[in-house]
């Protein structure tokens, strides 16, 4: 629990987190842990390293298991280096029906990569999505960098994919 | 052939859609919004008319159990003292189901006060709205800055307006776990703590949030609050059939030629339903629905024809109205795959506490998988319904029974097109269709 040099968060990210505390009642800070990972993972381009959850433990004071539990039990959280831009691709059950095995196809021929991996250069990572993404009245969807995306076609993602900016928008979570 | 066009769409939660600036706290107003918390405000209204008015109404929960929603706010504890709380499940995330994200986005005020009622009813002064993760980019900040607005037209905070009545509400964000849908996971949750649910009794009114009484009600079942009060019980009531009061907010996805989300009665005709929808796409024949996300029970599309969309009607077809998320399948669907994607669903959202639901998911997986890649064994089959028979009833939450059901009903309704995809090493009964899924 100790904080160290090499743990500190940024100022930045302390206030941010600062921001999260202040909606839970006093001495309830733990309740801010999950804000302050997105915060982290966010700030680190995409994914948690082990220094900054510990830094995160360190800042709400906490036991440092206890947020290592957190960023391995929620699906959002990356604990290992991942390419700057998430694509989740919904094939839960109506994007299934409607095709989005399809499209979650194209988009690793396209990539060429698996579902799971970034790609060598660093700047995709196809997460593997287990979840409905409750866009299903706009199925296949698919989501970007948080950003949904509804009604699918292959052409379609293409061209969102060739529109993604680094410089702008550019770290998922 | 029906008179689906007869219907009044958008009556409660969906009343903002469609006009300018829906999410803005004018465009609320205009349509009658605040009206019921500024009454409240003026001390015009008791926290006893207000459960007694929720309870006429007929308002069950939403979120997918279909618990009436007064009776669940009489079970706070009315005069102990120290902090209670209100929490709004905004995770959505049962599989299908789109609608409170559309409120959110569209009609935030309406979750608002319809938690600051609720605040009020049962002696809470915070209020926490958890919404799923994946809702960052978009619902979250729409309901912040609503939250934003409200507190700045003096409709929140302490002794608001000079009432004596305090409440406070503060937007959460999930990070990706269906389980956080199950109420005292997501309590788990908000304390900062992976979302695994609580035993219970005891119940959250009793002990919630921090120990503190606490009670959770889904998205739409605080939207609807509002207008419940503001046009009478009795309106709300006879919107649907006995049993099954207000409207549903129906997501109809999947094989239907115009999906949407319908906010229309409780009670509507399957077919009316289906028909608002576009019918089947291509004019394919329906073969089968699940009418209230996955975790239903699915039903063929001859014994769903001609019932009504309502908690009776649904249970009597031996299925659930759910959270009215409305997955319809046509006449190329294979039933094998579909159960494979729930499965997996089931087996990766488990939590992993108890052991029939962490042990049994991932083993109602590999076997579907190994029937679709044509090394299923006869025995499989009731293997397949004695472990998801195992694993219901057996385990903390609800989790358990909802990737049983599944399991259960694709066999009672589909056996044939198991048997036939065993018999012939992972062939489908529709394979030789193109669009099969």
């Amino acid at each position: 629990m100790a904080t160290t040099g090499t743990n500190e968060l940024s100022p930045a990210l302390r206030a941010e987190i600062d921001r999260w505390v202040a909606r839970f009642p006093e001495g309830r800070q733990r309740s801010a842990v999950i804000a302050a990972l997105h915060a982290a993972q966010h700030e680190n381009h995409g994914y948690l390293t082990r220094e900054l959850m510990e830094g995160v433990a360190a800042y709400l004071g906490m036991p440092v298991i206890q947020v290592y539990e957190v960023a391995t039990f929620y699906s959002m959280f990356e604990t290992k280096p991942v390419g700057r831009h998430s694509i989740s691709v919904c094939t839960n059950i109506s994007c299934m029906l409607c095709g989005g095995e399809k499209i979650l196809e194209h988009v690793e021929k396209r990539l060429g990569i698996k579902v799971g991996e970034s790609s060598p250069d660093g700047r995709f990572y196809l997460k593997r999505e287990e979840e409905c993404l409750a866009a299903c009245c706009g199925a296949p969807m698919m989501m970007v960098d948080h950003r949904y995306y509804e009604n699918l076609t292959p052409a379609r993602v293409d061209e969102i994919l060739d529109g993604i900016d680094d410089a702008g928008e550019s770290s998922h979570d | 052939m029906t008179d689906a066009g007869r219907y009044e769409h958008n009556l409660v939660c969906f009343a903002t859609l469609g006009k300018d600036q829906p999410a803005s706290l004018r465009t609320y107003r205009e349509l009658g919004g605040y009206e019921v918390w500024e009454k409240i405000l003026s001390g015009a209204l008791t926290r006893e008319q207000i459960i007694d008015s929720v309870k006429a109404s007929g308002l069950r929960g939403r979120g997918g159990a279909g618990f009436p929603t007064g009776v669940k706010w009489s079970f706070m504890p009315k005069d102990s003292p120290g902090q209670k709380y209100v929490v709004c499940n905004s995770d959505e995330s049962e599989p299908g189901t789109c609608h409170d994200r559309e409120i959110l986005r569209f009609n935030p005020h309406s979750v608002i006060e319809g938690m600051a009622i609720g605040g009020f009813a049962m002696g809470a002064t915070v209020g926490y709205n958890y919404i799923r993760g994946e809702f960052l980019d978009e619902p979250v900040p729409v309901f912040e800055a609503a939250v934003q607005e409200a507190y700045a037209a003096g409709l929140l905070g302490r002794n608001i307006r000079g009432s004596g009545i305090d409440f406070d509400l503060q937007t959460f964000v999930g990070a990706g776990a269906y389980i956080c849908g199950e109420e005292t996971g997501l309590l788990e949750s908000l304390e900062g703590k992976p979302g695994k649910p609580r035993f219970k009794p005891p119940f959250p009114a009793a002990f919630g949030l921090y120990g503190r009484p606490t009670t959770i009600n889904n998205t739409q079942s605080f939207a609807s609050v509002p207008t419940i009060l503001r046009r009478g019980p009795q309106w709300f009531a006879d919107l649907g059939p006995e049993g099954s009061g207000g409207t549903g907010l129906f997501s109809v996805s999947g094989h239907v030629a115009r999906p949407g989300n319908f906010e229309l009665p409780l009670g509507i005709p399957f077919r009316d339903l289906l028909e608002i929808a576009g019918g089947v796409r291509e004019e394919r024949g329906l073969k089968a629905v699940i009418p209230g996300g996955s975790s239903v029970p699915v039903v063929p599309g001859a014994v769903i024809m001609d019932a009504t969309m309502d908690y009776n009607s649904l249970k009597n077809i031996g299925t659930s109205l759910g959270t009215g998320a409305v997955i319809v399948m046509d006449d190329t669907t294979c039933m094998v795959s579909v159960l494979r994607r729930i499965a997996r669903f089931y087996y990766a959202e488990s939590c992993g506490q108890c052991t029939p639901c962490r042990e049994g998911t991932g083993w109602l997986y590999r076997m579907l998988s190994r029937i679709l890649d044509g090394q299923g064994r006869r025995e499989d089959l009731k293997l397949l319904l004695d472990v998801a028979n195992r694993i219901e009833g057996h385990t903390i939450c609800a989790l358990g029974d909802a990737a049983a059901w599944p399991v259960q009903s694709f066999l009672r309704h589909f056996m044939p097109e198991f048997e036939y995809m065993i018999e012939h090493r992972g062939r489908s009964i529709v394979e030789s269709r193109p669009e099969a899924a």
